[in-house]
């Protein structure tokens, strides 16, 4: 094995490979080469780093230097400077990175810093291709101990223990889960890895399957050999090429190396998993519906009971979890419940991963204890709002969840605290909105999507969503009347209670928080048609300040739809019942004189 | 995969390859890679510190490289730092030499007085 003086770790997770992460690692190959350093240094694709925002994003070991925004002409002076020359290139540095004069490494930057990362620990440190990499961070470690050491019991009492809870949204017991489907009843049983992300904004399941794919299949093996199945699936967008192609090379892998198939670590146990692409359907992501869809029927769900637990593929017994949780499994059968419980806090123990989004200065995934504060994660973490503007809420949950104002901002973030308020930890999406943000427009774009992905075949999700979108679309379009805020709680509380499953179920919860938090908002709406924040369009009033207007006709020249009439060096004037609101005039106007109101 | 040892063998040899990337605390070995160095042959003295060190499985050293270090007249310059102890500085190094030091100063906790830059000035 070749030894290497430097690593240069370049992420090859969604979002810097859309940044064209590829080519820079091609141009550090080349460069190398040119000046043969290829023996001396060594290029690593890795997972994602998760300070997204930063991308395309390299790192050089073993100075940790965190170089962020990088682009193909800088791989040169990179190569020249600090592989070559050992200084480091500091124009180049994470802006954090360099600060008075001192470099910081990259777990010294705030954002690593007060992360905990378990479901993450890889993601960003191992090249996810080479199953040895994995194995060295003590990989399936925990599946040799498991099958030589434990029986099968001991292994969900440790789950139990833990008291690991369902990172796909419900934070169903996951303990609990395992034992009922041991207990269940059926000579053939089966594993499934809920890899159907379809929460808006996140993905942290997505960057655990390229960033770290082994895990997930460690864990899927430890449950294989804990309720006593021999065949797994792996349920995951065909949206998601890379984690796809990375999840299959993992797989190959691992059979190789002789971690899949007859026979494990020398013992009967045998265990193999395959690969199931969705097509993008939402509610795939609801077990019954993902189920049937593997099964090859339409993605539908029906009712429970029965459970997957007793009847679920192919009417067997059937253990479903979702990707961050299994990414957990190894690590607590390695350490212990005891060590698992000593995180996070005593109903939610463990980490939680985020995918921080909206306007937040450091968007990407982050990883932190439950218990930790909403403040934390947006201002020492997410490095606050950009702009200077004000913090108003925080959206959690995704279509499933709520908002939370800032009176909740010192709220520890776990299962139960964030339900209590009426959001949910759901997925983990957590969009931070400012001032400009209108939460009645939020509301509806998150119904939008609901209605779009909704199955069709429970009437009060079909129905009654659409119903409670057009109302949403009358009041952001000024036509609301006093009774309609009446009219969608009704709505909201009859589909919450009557939906089939967990996403019908949940989707007026968007409408539900707005209203219960920024009631003020939607009568402002209603009531005055107007929109606090500034952001309902058909809400809006382009006029021109006569104090201030020069006449230079640059507004009218700019208007695509001759709204705006005025001589030269005379005031002009905006004909509101042309005006399609554009803001052209707006951007155009050298003397602010054009008005929003 | 036959049993836990040999995923453990596995293990063994692959930890060499990411340790690298690891956080970790102890002695700190910085080669001086200016132009000044590298062309006084730093670069293969810093490659035999660092094979050396593999070899040895010395997993709480880490090897650095920096800038010039200001002697250009001396180099290649190598620089030890270790908790507690004083700065040592090595010059006119060569590949063996590099080796002799990671064997003797760093495993044993001796150091190697005719190589430092005291006694070449002397």
């Amino acid at each position: 094995m070749n030894i290497y003086r430097s690593h240069v770790l370049i992420c090859g997770g969604t979002g810097c490979a859309s940044s064209r992460s590829d080519k820079i690692e091609e141009k550090f190959n080349e460069v190398l080469l040119d000046k043969e350093l290829d023996k001396e240094i060594q290029v690593i694709r890795t997972g994602c780093f998760g300070l997204c925002e930063a991308g395309p994003i390299v790192i050089v070991y073993p100075e940790g230097a965190f170089y962020s925004h990088i682009k193909i002409e800088d791989v040169p002076e990179i190569v020249e400077e600090h592989l070559l020359k050992g200084r480091i290139v500091k124009s180049k540095l994470f802006k954090e990175s360099f600060d008075n004069e001192k470099i910081k490494s990259v777990n010294e930057v705030d954002f690593y810093k007060k992360q905990k990362r378990l479901a993450l620990k890889n993601c960003g440190v191992i090249n996810p291709e080479d199953i040895t990499e994995y194995i060295a961070m003590d990989g399936y470690l925990a599946l040799g101990k498991a099958l030589t050491e434990m029986t099968p019991q001991d292994v969900i009492e440790v789950i139990k223990d833990s008291g690991l809870r369902g990172r796909g949204g419900g934070g169903f017991s996951s303990g609990l889960k395992w034992q009922f489907t041991a207990n269940a009843e059926g000579d053939e049983k089966y594993i499934l890895c809920n890899a159907d992300e379809g929460d808006p904004g996140a993905f942290m399941d997505r960057s655990i399957l390229e960033g770290d794919p082994h895990a997930v299949i460690e864990a899927m093996a430890l449950a294989g050999y804990a309720i006593g199945a021999k065949q797994g699936y792996v349920y995951v967008r065909a949206e998601y090429p890379i984690a796809v192609d990375r999840l299959q090379i993992a797989i190959d892998q691992a059979r190789s190396k002789g971690l899949l198939g007859k026979n494990i670590f020398g013992t009967d146990f045998e265990f193999d998993m395959e690969i199931r692409l969705g097509a993008g359907a939402f509610v795939c992501g609801e077990e019954t519906a993902l189920i049937a869809s593997i099964e090859g029927e339409r993605g539908m769900p029906r009712p429970k009971p029965p459970f997957p637990a007793n009847k679920g593929l192919w009417g067997k017994p059937t253990l479903i979890n979702n990707v961050e949780t299994y990414a957990n499994v190894p690590l607590i059968i390695l350490k212990g419940a005891e060590w698992f419980r000593s995180i996070g806090t005593e109903k939610s123990p463990g980490t939680k991963v985020f995918a921080l989004g909206g306007k937040i200065n450091n968007t990407g995934l982050v990883e932190i204890p439950m218990g930790t504060s909403l403040k934390e994660v947006i201002y020492d973490i997410g490095g606050g709002i950009p702009e200077g503007k004000a913090f108003k809420a925080v959206q959690t949950g995704g279509p499933s969840g709520g908002c939370l104002t800032s009176d909740f901002i010192d709220t520890p973030i776990d299962f139960d605290s964030l339900t209590a308020l009426g959001s949910m930890m759901g997925s983990g999406g957590m969009i931070v909105m400012d001032e400009d943000n209108c939460m009645v427009d939020i509301a509806r774009f998150f119904l939008d999507f609901t209605v779009e992905e909704s199955c069709g075949k429970c009437p009060p999700c079909r129905i009654g969503t659409k119903r409670m979108l057009e109302i949403l679309e009358k009041i952001t379009e000024g036509n609301g009347e006093p009774e309609d805020l009446d009219r969608l709680e009704r709505l909201a509380e009859n589909i919450k209670t009557s939906a089939l499953c967990g996403l019908g179920q949940t989707a007026p919860n968007p409408v539900l928080s707005t209203l219960k938090y920024f009631r003020d908002e939607y009568e402002a709406h209603v009531h005055e048609k107007r929109c606090p924040a500034g952001a309902c369009k058909s809400l809006l009033a382009y006029t021109i300040d006569e104090e201030k207007c020069k006449g230079c006709t640059l507004c009218a020249k700019a208007c695509p739809v001759d709204a705006i009439e005025g001589e030269r060096k005379e005031n002009h004037i905006i004909h509101q019942d042309k005006c399609i609101k554009c803001g052209a005039c707006l951007d155009k106007c050298p003397f602010g004189a054009v008005l929003l109101a | 995969m036959k049993s836990l040892e040999e995923l453990k063998k596995i293990r063994e040899e692959a930890i060499k390859n990411v340790d690298l990337r690891q956080e970790r605390e102890g002695t700190r070995i910085v080669v001086g890679m200016a132009t000044c160095g590298i062309s006084a042959g730093a670069r293969p003295v810093l490659m035999a510190m660092v094979e050396e060190a593999n070899k040895r499985n010395l997993t709480d050293v880490k090897i650095n490289q920096t800038g010039c270090i200001g002697m250009c007249s001396l180099e290649p310059i190598v620089e030890i730092y270790r908790p507690g102890e004083e700065k040592v500085t090595y010059v006119n190094m060569t590949p063996e030499k590099a080796r002799k030091v990671i064997a003797e100063h760093i495993v044993n906790g001796k150091i190697v007085d005719e190589y430092t830059v005291g006694s070449v000035q002397k």
